[in-house]
This record gives structure tokens, C-alpha cells and sequence, in this order.
């Protein structure tokens, strides 16, 4: 069928099966947005900001697991987007960011609005095209969407010059992708999961190190599988948390700087780690050489580059988590479970010992409680995003997060606003489940014109705002290793948060005790409008644990401990 | 870490001709903090890809990175970290016409090359060898003021 760029553009998404783009139009995309006004195969969603629509696409990818779509102009609209593109790279997440760029004999010019967008995303996308012809438009937009979702999963960026937008030409979508250079490793090398079968069946204190790949894989049931059948106790990174689900018993918590007591042991204690789609990074592992010393290591994951980036790796296996953990399975056949039960035991006193505990209060709300208090309140049925700061890892600590992808927030990058325009877009996936952004009184700010998005297009998430008047994370490394030198961090200057909320057509609500809090979450899922939610919380709540920057995972500063508890 | 001593090494990436294939590299390398000592690259002969020799140094962790992160670069076909290869790197220099002819005409012979072009006022010579024998080259070639001297970077096969 004869089409014109633009519609090839549209009909390409179509043919994805994507639903909603979120997106901001501009010059050199307008052929596009044209096109986008003609047809009914998806919905837009205009958001107020760049870095939000690609955010956005982002959130809902991470809640669904398909491929999040963005669109923006050339210029200020794409290095607007970049944040978002980088955001995504680090946590792996499947997008395709499409750009409008200069027509095609303008590049090179410093033409109006031209930026080199692809040489500013190449070091934040899996991969990038810049489109040289309307021919190539139809297989590159194909292979955009491949790229994104097989391997390991990552941002594409195709940057799309506007006379290629205007011309017309014969639109022939491929069935099927063929590039010769890329073909991702999914099944892992049969005897290399054999030995490290064997070395499972013989090791005395193993321990799963669940990360974010198991999500990306969709592996949770298959990982819970592998656990229940042999009894080995586990933890979890940032970015895995649900996999296991709160109430499993063999599941110690989140490992790393803000790890949990059992969990940081147990890493410094074991024998044998199982690496499942986690990467060891810093924020992890502190400092490497202390870093389960005593253990071998089985690290499976599905690029080759993470394997042996950082520590030396005993059983290597490049696949899929969801085809190695199946091929395992059925090898664990009859594993002696009793083996483990002393490890289990010792494990389970250090959880008594310093459980994941906070000093509540009854005069004011605690951070803690707040989180612990959601949980309560909508717990399984909800899908809890985050910005960065204390409160990311609060949520991450208290809440009772019972399955994958309920969980989403930026690990790898930690980009505060990216809470807001995420919590949109698995909104816009899940529009039937609730979706509460935790965040602060400082990210907050960051991406809060979405409020206009989320009222205009009637998307009814939650922020839910951990007031401390702080920059806190900041603040609190600023305490403990700065000498209380607050700097460019005190944020007793506010604005009026509700007023604000309701300048933007959203509802505002302003929390300072237990029963307002009650009050306002039941309130606000009734209202079904995109809220803010002021709760002022303990000013100088401290997140702990906490490893000290480059220190070992076991010299943990603990939290005060809790008579009767 | 086990083996952290910086060794050389030579590495050949066959990619696909794609206009920024390049680039890709370059900026992995710098952005990663990897060193590039010489670089080279052209299209393989009757194919849609090119073939580029690296030669870089770094610890045994840091070659692994390097051939891995590599290998992750969308348009990279194959990377081979070279082991027994045969290397050869070419090199032009131009000498004052003034200098005894014949022994510039000898040094390039010992050195696997010769001279290649004779004008009014200079001559070019050319060699074709390895990369440490070249260094000796530069160095003996140095007794005969040459007034512009350009290397080629390596080029490598396997054995
Ligand atoms: C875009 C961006 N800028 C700066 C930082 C550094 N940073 C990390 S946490 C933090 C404080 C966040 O404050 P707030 O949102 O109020 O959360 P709190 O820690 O108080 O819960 C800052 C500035 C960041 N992660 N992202
Ligand atoms: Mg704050």
C-alpha cells in the first residue's frame, strides 16, 4: 500500500499491537502527529513534559512487560527525552522512543532544532537508527521493536529526518527480523548447568540472589519453583522485589546498602550464591573483596558482559533465566532439602535478632508506618511506583510487594521524578488496580506538571508524599558523614501542596496523623482523581540499615531496637 | 583480582558497514575508559562488512569487558582477541633528496619495504612490518632528517 512516512510511522505501531504512545509533538514530528490525529489504531497521551511521556512509556512497560512507546520532536524535545532514555537503559526496560528530526539535507547544518540525537543516545540506548530513507523506514521501525524486547531488553531511539516523514512510498511491513550481527543467547549451556546443579546439591549454606532479569524474564513462578523444590532461602535486589513475595518463608529481604540485617549476612556467609538476573552492583555488593568471600558463584544472566564484570564467576551460564531455570528444575529432582535446614536456622536467628524493625510514634507519622500502612490498606491489588530518595527505599523495605511488576522504580539510574509519569503509565496499563506513587517532598517537583496530564486525561493515580521537608537521602548521608552540614538540602520553603493539586484540576489532601492518613487513602480511591497527598512525616527519620558507602555488606549501621519485638 | 598486569593486545571486530558503526566503537572504548593504541579499518573484500583491528592494552578483566561489551554492539558480527597471529603495520616516510639514497634504500629493505616515489626536492619510502620492528625503523630512520613520517596502524590475522 502506498503511505507516506508519517503513516508508515503509526501503521508500524499498530501493527506492534501497541495501544498508547505517550508523547509531545513539535516541528519535525508534525507529518507524524498528523497522521496520529487521522487514525484510531491507538490512543495519545499527551504529556506536559518530554522526559514524562518517555517515563511514562517506561511505567508501563515495567507493569506489563511489552514494549513502551514514546514520541518526540527534534532538538529540545529529544534531549528532553534523554533522562528517560537513560533511565530505561539502566534498568533494561523494552522501548522505542520515536524522534522527529531535521529534514534530511539540513543535517549537518546546525539547522533549527537539529541536535545529534543519536550521538547523544548512543551511550543510553541498546541501539539507535537514525532513518536514511523511506524504504529502510518500515524494516527499521520492525527492527526497533525486536531490539527493544529480545535479549536483554533496552531503549531504541529512531530518529526520523521529516522529509522521510512527507514521502511517499510502498508500505510492506516485515513478518519476521534477520540481522545477522545480533542473535541473543536464550538456552544455557547444558553442562554448565549440570555442574552448577551439582555444586547446589552439595553446597551447605546456598543462597538465590534474586535481581531485576527475573522479572524482565517473567521467571518469578519458575524462580519460586527452584526455591520451594530445594529449600534454599533467598534475597532480593531493588529491582526483584515481588518475585518471591512477601509472605514466602524462604525469603530473607533486600540485600545491599539498605539491605536488611539476615539478608546481608547471609550474603557474607554463604557458601554458594545463585545468581539469578542480578548484576552486582555497588549499591549491592559494597565493598567487593568482603563480598561473599567464603562462596563459589553461579551467575546466570542473559548478556555475557555482566558475567565476570565484577566478581569472579565459578559456574558462568549466558541464557534466559526462564529456559536455565527449567532445564534445572527437573535436575533437582530429589535434592536433600534437610541439608540446608541448619543454614535456614542460623539465618532465621539473625532475621530475630534485627528484624526489618522502626521505632513507631504516636505523634507523629513515621515513613515507615505510612508504607507499612498501604500495605495494609490496598496490598496486593496495587502497584506501587517511586521516585528516589528515602522514601524509594522505605517502600522498598515495608512494603508487602507480593508479586513482579508491582514494584516499579529507577534502580539503576535513580532519576527522582520518574515516580509520577511511570505511575501513568501502568495506570494506563492497569486502570483497575490502584496505583500509588511513593515519593518526596523533593522528587516530587521534579515531574510535577503530569498533574495537568493525569487530569485532563482522567488517570487517577496516588502520590503519595512522604513530607520530611528534606532532601532527605541527602540529608541523611549529610549526618553521618558531613557533621550535619545541611547544604542545599533543607526544604522548609513549600508550596502549598494542595492548592496546588487543585490549580491542576487534581485533589489535594493534607495528612498529619494516623486518621487522616486512613481517611485520605480511603478517600482518595473513592474519588478516583489523580491526587497529591501531603503527609507530613518525622523530619529526621534515618533509612536503616545502612552499609556505608565502600564498606563491607556485614558492618551494617543498625536501627535502635524495638522492646518486645 | 588475579592477572591485573596491562598486556597488549590485538583485536580484529567484523561489523556490519553501517554508516555509524564507528562511532559506536570509539565511543564505547571512551566512554568505558578502555585504551585505544592504533586502529584500522576497511571493507572486506566482496561483503557488507568491514573488518577493524584494535590494538589496545589493559589487564585479562579488562580484554574480557572489552570483547564482551563489544560483542553487544547491535551491528558487531565477531570479535577476535588474537592469539597467534601474524601483525604487520605499514608506514611512509619522507626524506630530503639530499641524503645518501642508497643507504635510505637499504634501511627500507631491511625492513621489509623501499622506496616508492622519488620528486625534486624529497623522496617517499615505504615499510611493511611488525609493529616493534616499525619502532626500530622510526628510530634508525631518524639519522636521515626525515621530514614527515605517517604509521599505518596495525593490521592482524590469525595464524
Ligand atoms: C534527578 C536527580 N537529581 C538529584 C539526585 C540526587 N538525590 C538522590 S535522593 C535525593 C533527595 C530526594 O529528596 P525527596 O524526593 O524529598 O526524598 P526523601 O529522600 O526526602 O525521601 C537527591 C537530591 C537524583 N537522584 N536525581
Ligand atoms: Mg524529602
Amino acid at each position: 500500500m502506498q503511505m507516506s512516512g508519517a503513516q508508515m510511522v503509526c501503521e508500524a505501531i499498530i501493527a506492534e499491537g501497541v495501544t498508547t504512545v505517550f508523547g509531545y509533538p513539535g516541528g519535525a514530528i508534525m507529518h507524524v502527529y498528523d497522521e496520529i490525529y487521522k487514525q484510531n489504531g491507538f490512543e495519545h497521551i499527551l504529556n506536559r513534559h518530554e522526559q514524562a511521556s518517555v517515563h511514562a512509556a517506561d511505567g508501563y512497560a515495567r507493569a506489563t512487560g511489552d514494549v513502551g512507546v514514546a514520541m518526540v520532536t527534534s532538538g529540545p524535545g529529544f534531549t528532553n527525552a534523554v533522562t528517560g532514555l537513560a533511565t530505561a537503559y539502566m534498568d533494561s526496560i523494552p522501548l522505542v522512543v520515536i524522534s522527529g528530526q531535521v529534514p534530511s539535507q539540513l543535517i549537518g547544518t546546525d539547522g533549527f532544532q537539529e541536535i545529534d540525537a543519536v550521538g547523544i543516545s548512543r551511550p543510553c540506548t541498546k541501539h539507535n537508527f537514525l532513518v536514511r530513507s523511506l524504504e529502510e523506514l518500515p524494516r527499521l521501525m520492525k527492527e526497533a521493536f525486536y531490539i527493544a524486547r529480545s535479549g536483554r531488553p533496552g531503549p531504541v531511539l529512531i530518529d526520523v529526518p521529516k522529509d522521510i516523514t512527507v514521502d511517499i512510498g510502498e508500505f510492506i511491513y516485515p513478518d519476521s527480523v534477520d540481522i545477522p550481527t545480533y542473535k541473543p543467547t536464550y538456552k544455557g549451556n547444558k553442562r554448565q548447568i549440570e555442574k552448577a546443579v551439582e555444586a547446589m546439591k552439595d553446597a551447605k549454606k546456598p543462597l538465590l540472589y534474586i535481581g531485576g532479569g527475573v522479572v524482565l524474564s517473567n521467571a518469578s513462578d519458575l524462580v519460586r519453583e527452584l526455591a520451594q523444590k530445594t529449600q534454599i532461602p533467598a534475597v532480593e535486589t531493588l529491582m526483584a522485589r515481588g518475585v518471591l513475595g512477601a509472605k514466602n518463608p524462604l525469603l530473607l529481604g533486600m540485600l545491599g546498602m539498605h539491605g536488611n540485617y539476615a539478608s546481608n549476612m547471609a550474603m557474607s556467609e554463604t557458601d554458594l550464591v545463585i545468581s539469578l538476573g542480578a548484576r552486582f552492583d555497588d549499591r549491592v555488593t559494597g565493598k567487593l573483596s568482603e563480598f561473599a568471600k567464603y562462596a563459589d558463584i553461579i551467575h546466570v544472566d542473559i548478556d555475557a558482559a555482566n558475567i565476570g564484570k565484577l566478581v569472579d564467576v565459578d559456574y558462568p551460564i549466558v541464557g534466559d533465566i526462564t529456559e536455565v531455570v527449567e532445564a534445572m528444575l527437573p535436575q533437582l529432582d530429589g535434592i536433600d532439602t534437610d541439608r540446608f535446614e541448619a543454614w535456614r536456622n542460623i539465618l532465621n536467628r539473625y532475621d530475630e535478632l534485627h528484624p526489618q524493625s522502626f521505632v513507631d510514634s504516636d505523634d507523629v507519622i513515621k515513613p515507615q508506618w505510612a508504607i507499612e500502612r498501604i500495605g495494609e490498606l490496598v496490598g496486593e491489588n496495587a502497584i506501587i511506583t517511586s521516585d528516589v530518595g528515602q522514601h524509594q527505599m522505605w517502600a522498598a523495605q515495608h512494603y508487602p510487594f507480593d508479586r513482579p511488576r508491582q514494584w516499579i522504580n529507577s534502580g539503576g539510574l535513580g532519576t527522582m521524578g520518574f515516580g509520577f509519569p511511570a505511575a501513568l503509565g501502568a495506570k494506563k496499563a492497569f486502570p483497575e488496580k490502584t496505583v500509588i506513587n511513593v515519593t518526596g517532598d523533593g522528587s516530587i517537583l521534579m515531574n510535577m506538571q503530569e498533574l495537568v496530564t493525569a487530569a485532563e486525561y482522567k488517570i487517577p493515580v496516588i502520590n503519595l508524599i512522604l513530607n520530611n521537608h528534606f532532601l532527605g537521602m541527602v540529608r541523611q548521608w549529610q549526618t553521618f558523614f558531613y557533621e550535619k552540614r545541611y547544604s542545599e538540602t533543607d526544604l522548609s520553603f513549600q508550596p502549598n501542596w494542595k492548592a496546588l493539586a487543585e490549580a491542576c484540576g487534581g485533589i489535594g489532601y493534607d495528612v498529619t496523623t494516623k486518621e487522616e492518613f486512613d481517611a485520605a487513602i480511603k478517600d482518595a480511591i473513592e474519588q478516583d482523581k489523580v491526587c497529591f497527598m501531603n503527609v507530613a512525616v518525622n523530619r529526621f527519620e534515618d533509612v536503616l540499615p545502612m552499609v556505608p558507602s565502600g564498606g563491607a555488606l556485614f558492618n551494617m549501621m543498625l536501627p535502635q531496637k524495638v522492646e518486645g519485638k | 583480582m588475579e592477572n591485573s598486569i596491562n598486556e597488549r593486545r590485538v583485536i580484529s571486530v567484523i561489523v556490519l558497514n553501517e554508516s555509524s558503526v564507528l562511532a559506536r566503537i570509539t565511543a564505547l572504548f571512551a566512554g568505558r575508559g578502555y585504551n585505544i593504541e592504533s586502529l584500522t579499518v576497511a571493507p572486506i573484500p566482496e561483503s557488507d562488512m568491514s573488518h577493524i583491528t584494535i590494538a589496545t592494552n589493559g589487564s585479562a578483566k579488562v580484554m574480557e569487558q572489552i570483547t564482551k561489551q563489544l560483542h553487544k554492539l547491535i551491528p558487531v558480527y565477531k570479535v577476535i582477541e588474537h592469539e597467534e597471529m601474524v601483525e604487520k603495520e605499514m608506514v611512509l616516510a619522507k626524506f630530503p633528496i639530499t641524503e645518501h639514497l642508497s643507504d635510505v634504500g637499504a634501511l627500507c629493505a631491511a625492513y621489509n619495504g623501499g622506496i616508492v616515489n622519488v620528486g625534486k626536492e624529497m623522496i617517499i619510502a615505504m615499510v611493511a612490518d611488525e609493529p616493534n620492528r616499525i619502532k626500530h625503523f622510526i628510530e634508525a630512520a631518524q639519522r636521515y632528517n626525515p621530514s614527515e613520517i605517517v604509521r599505518g596502524g596495525v593490521v592482524a590475522i590469525e595464524r
